[in-house]
């Protein structure tokens, strides 16, 4: 940050949680950003690749690092695509809720037994839950979308299991992430 | 892939257990849901016939222009034949998911499958 030229001027104190959130988040969103790319066959069907970088957050940081992470991606990202406060918007915030409560409660199971993979069947089986009880309730209101429920959890079961995976690999260090360039701080 | 493998705990086994379990359970929902119980034959918005879709059966009908045969069989339903000029509602085919419908609108006569909602319960049944 530039010195103050006015006495006015706001300074808001950033601290090293805010460039550690930030800089998850931004890895979310870009991950975010990037899946929208890819065509689906059923539309809602799509990997959560962003949800990796949660896992990883939630081991590395904690549940309220993990939380910030996930909802500044919600919103990011669909300010990004012009999507925000669109209903889309909301199923994607139902299903990150959903998946951190999931996480909440997961992240409780003893740490030996139940590693990243127990975490993301929990959050991507919460996430497709929540996000279908949305759909019914607000949207759909006529129990043919629960014809989709298989398919749905189908998609849970494997993107949870390979991005488990995929956070586990990361955390076990076989291939880690730049550590934080702390150089460009002021 | 033994790598991979090697990142899992044995709750993680657990926790794929139950998670496969779910998508299993959930198989039959979305089958069962989808699965058309009745045939709603409709004249001029005046029901005809509701024929329960679990035995085969022909039925003729009187439409505007003539006669419309309506062929149920066990899980679907078709209008086998209609008087119509473009045979819309015949070339249809068959239907099998609720709420589908064909519309003869030269006869002025429809043919609906409804799922389980729609006034259809095992004790009329």
């Amino acid at each position: 940050m530039t010195p103050s030229t006015t006495e006015a001027e706001v300074r808001l104190a950033i601290t090293a949680d805010d460039r550690r959130i930030a800089r998850h988040a931004a890895a979310a969103i870009v991950l975010a950003i990037a899946e929208a790319a890819i065509p689906t066959p059923l539309p809602g069907v799509k990997p959560g690749l962003a949800n990796i970088v949660v896992l990883i957050v939630l081991q590395r940081h904690g549940w309220g690092d993990a939380a910030w992470v996930s909802l500044l991606r919600v919103f990011a990202a669909a300010l990004l695509m012009g999507q925000l406060f669109a209903p889309g918007f909301f199923l994607s915030l139902g299903g990150a809720l959903a998946s951190l409560a999931a996480l909440a409660a997961t992240s409780r199971l003893p740490a030996r037994l139940f590693g990243p993979v127990t975490h993301s069947l929990a959050a991507a089986f919460a996430h497709v839950g929540a996000q279908l009880l949305l759909a019914r309730v607000w949207l759909v209101p006529h129990d043919g979308v629960f014809h989709l429920l298989p398919a749905f959890a189908a998609a849970a079961f494997v993107f949870g299991i390979v991005n488990g995976l995929v956070a586990s690999h990361f955390l076990a260090g076989a291939a880690t992430p730049p550590r934080d360039p702390e150089r460009n701080a002021p | 892939m033994k790598r991979w493998l090697g990142h899992l705990r044995a709750g993680d086994w657990l926790a794929m257990l139950v998670a496969a379990a779910a998508v299993a359970a959930s198989l039959p929902l979305g089958w069962q849901a989808g699965t058309a119980q009745l045939a709603v034959v409709k004249r001029d918005g005046a029901v005809l016939a509701e024929l329960p879709l679990d035995r085969p059966r022909r039925l003729q009908v009187q439409g505007a222009i003539g006669a419309t045969v309506i062929e149920v069989q066990p899980g679907r339903a078709r209008v086998a034949a209609d008087p119509g000029t473009h045979q819309y509602c015949v070339r249809q085919g068959w239907l099998v998911r609720p709420n589908a419908i064909a519309i003869c609108a030269p006869s002025h006569v429809s043919l609906q499958l409804k799922g389980r909602e729609g006034g259809y319960d095992s004790l009329n049944y």
